[in-house]
């Protein structure tokens, strides 16, 4: 299969024997990207009043939640019964499902740290790609977003709000990026060698376990280039051959045998 | 009233009967049509579509008929390219037939997206390694040919073909009908594929993907050939259905028992191929990707009688009927086995929209089912009302069946 391969390559290890399942992640990930609160009443739209109210944030398959914490089982009753939490944010694939599908180049696997983009004024809201990621990373917005009265203020200045109609999912926070390239050439070094720490996504630093570590998979200086090679470390659905830079590690074997649909072993 | 725009030597209802038709259905347009409203101003929110969901009853409507409007390309390509003469009586249904599925299929369409601002983005921006990209090329082209077939049907209007220039216009039309009839067969041919490649390629989806011949996954064929299968005798469920209401004769038997016959030699060779592909699927691709073929399937909704229905009851069974000439003969079981076929490649469109996103490919997920509301079947219901009134002008003021004179008034 043909792949574009990165010098950098930006990528995270998740440790699931250390996430709690507590959330921070999915909080810190709404913040930093400006995702609109779900509110039901729309004051600006009078067609809206007449007909149904917009969904609340009860519903859970019309929210937006770049990151998602899932929940694990071994399926087998107490006292053997066992539960493991799997955060699950974009997995920036090496051979992604969604870039080819696109029928109008708004999303794309071509910068340098091999994050997959999505240009929202490009997006004409088909949902192929969604329809394409088996992680469900991918979430549309199905409501103009909207932010009560003063949580306006809260608006992360880096980051644009989505309108209503387009796909949008997890980046990396891009802008995170962006703003520590600014820095280190600000500071005469080299944008292209960032130490570990100079980038962070917000999910990875609010995370009061450390189950999350991020940095570049290729560079031998940064954790995260061992810890994927642990052998305790799997990938989803491995045998998919999609090829996540999103790895997740566990020393319990029932949780990488589930994250590799069914039967870990030779890829696809 | 309006006698005088019938066509030559025909009669048709009174015009107060035609009023109250036309009223019914428009009852059903205009509850669609507040339900389109909605939607583009409110967004699809206001439909029964989620984050699991995003292609729901909409695309399996829009892939369905645009399979069921592919009797429009294959009758032109026999009728225009191969020169089988005795299809001219039913040509110009083809036409208005594909024509309402095409511009209908675009009409959803232009629902469906969030931003139907920027359809164009398709042809300005277009993602060459994308099979919807091909759809949304061929599928405007296709639409634009489709109209450019029908406009010389209205000009042969009664009335309206007394101006001399109308009247040679629609006849220059016809004379370089085969040239269009050449680029519809070319244009429609690659996006019935790239539907179906559209699902073919989806790496992540375990039901739909498949590998494939060259750059095309083998539901590129299959959705080509399945088309063709059903296209052709839906035309003829429609004929038979407006025989059926209008009380008159419009095509001869003979001519619907041809048609049965493309049909179904079309779909034998589709179901054969079709039964393969399954076979290679399940024993093939699934186990390599950890996969069973039991995994495929959940509950009634997502069931293996689905799979069996299409492919048996409504894939193997039909193909056998119509390619059996004393069979075929027999109207009632030429009805039969036509309502069949549809059904089966409706299934079809239906299990590679919604079962393949309904799969829970990370093995800690589980099945969704998906219920379209009010709003999706309304809009979708507009399309099929729209229909109705282009099929029932179509019949009262223009020239469609050669044939209905010579049958009906001897």
């Amino acid at each position: 299969m043909h792949m574009k391969e990165f010098k950098i390559k930006w990528g995270m290890v998740i440790d699931i024997d250390k996430c709690t399942g507590c959330g921070a992640c999915m909080v810190g990930c709404q913040v930093e990207n400006n995702i609109a609160p779900m509110t039901k009443k729309d004051p600006y739209n009078y067609v809206q009043a007449l007909t149904s109210e917009r969904d609340d944030a009860d519903n859970k398959l019309r929210t937006l939640t770049w990151m998602n914490v899932y929940e694990m089982s071994n399926g087998k009753s107490f006292p053997e019964h066992e539960v493991a939490y799997l955060p699950r944010p974009c997995m920036q694939c090496g051979n992604p499902a969604c870039v080819p599908v696109c029928p109008v180049v708004a999303t794309d696997k071509n910068e340098e740290g091999g994050i997959v983009s999505q240009i929202y004024p490009r997006c004409i809201g088909c949902r192929y790609c969604m329809a394409a990621c088996p992680y469900h990373a991918r979430y549309f917005n199905w409501w103009d977003p909207l932010w009560p009265e003063g949580m306006d203020k809260q608006l992360s200045p880096a980051v644009s709000p989505r309108p209503r109609g387009v796909v949008e999912k997890c980046n990396f926070c891009h802008t995170r990026y962006a703003k520590a390239k600014d820095q280190a050439r600000e500071n005469g070094e080299d944008p292209m060698n960032l130490p570990e720490g100079a980038y962070v996504p917000a999910c990875a630093e609010i995370c009061p376990t450390g189950a999350i570590t991020f940095g570049d998979l290729n560079n031998p200086e940064h954790k995260v280039h061992q810890l994927a090679k642990s052998p305790h470390a799997f990938r989803l659905l491995e045998k998919l051959g999609l090829d996540p830079q999103v790895y997740y590690m566990s020393k319990r074997e029932w949780v990488r045998k589930q994250g590799d649909n069914y039967n870990a072993g030779d890829k696809h | 009233m309006d006698s005088k725009l019938f066509p030559e030597g025909v009669q048709r209802c009174s015009f107060g009967k035609f009023m109250l038709w036309t009223g019914f259905i428009l009852a059903f347009f205009l509850w669609g049509l507040y339900a389109a409203v909605l939607v583009l101003y409110n967004g699809i929110g206001t439909t029964g579509l989620d984050n699991y969901f995003g292609f729901g009853l909409w695309i399996t409507f829009d892939l369905a008929v645009i399979a069921l409007g592919a009797g429009a390309f294959f009758t032109g390509f026999l009728k225009y390219i191969l020169k089988i003469k005795q299809l001219e009586k039913i040509i110009n249904l083809t036409v208005i037939v594909g024509f309402i599925c095409y511009s209908g299929a675009m009409l959803v369409l232009t629902l469906d997206i969030g931003q139907p601002g920027r359809a164009w983005f398709g042809y300005w921006h277009p993602n060459v390694h994308s099979m919807l990209t091909e759809v949304i090329f061929c599928i405007t082209c296709y639409c634009t040919v489709l109209i450019i077939e029908y406009v010389p049907l209205i000009l042969e209007q009664k009335q309206l073909n007394k101006v001399p220039f109308i009247h040679a216009l629609a006849h220059n039309m016809h004379v370089n009908m085969a040239l269009f009839a050449g680029l519809g067969t070319f244009l429609s041919t690659f996006h019935q594929g790239s539907l179906g490649g559209m699902y073919g390629v989806l790496i992540g989806r375990p039901y739909a993907f498949r590998e494939g011949f060259f750059i095309w996954p083998w539901t590129f064929f299959l959705f080509v050939l399945s088309a063709v299968g059903s296209g052709p005798i839906f035309t003829v469920l429609v004929c038979t259905f407006m025989e059926k209401l209008t009380g008159k004769k419009l095509v001869e038997y003979k001519v619907k028992a041809l048609m049965g016959k493309i049909a179904g030699t079309m779909l034998t060779v589709y179901i054969f191929l079709k039964i393969l592909d399954t076979w290679a699927w399940a024993t093939g691709y699934l186990p390599s990707v950890g996969l069973t073929f039991d995994d495929m399937f959940y509950g009634v909704a997502y069931g293996k009688w689905m799979m069996f229905t299409e492919i048996v009851l409504c894939g193997v069974l039909p193909a056998i009927m119509l390619i059996t000439p004393s069979i075929r003969n027999k109207p009632a079981l030429l009805y039969t086995a036509g309502l069949l076929d549809c059904v089966g490649i409706t299934i079809n469109r239906y299990v590679f929209t919604v079962q393949t996103i309904a799969f829970p490919a990370m093995p800690f997920d589980k099945w969704f089912v998906y219920y379209p509301n009010w709003v999706e079947w309304a809009s979708s219901i507009m399309i099929v009302a729209y229909g109705f009134l282009v099929l029932s002008l179509s019949y009262r003021y223009l020239p469609v069946f050669p044939q209905e004179r010579g049958l009906n008034y001897k």
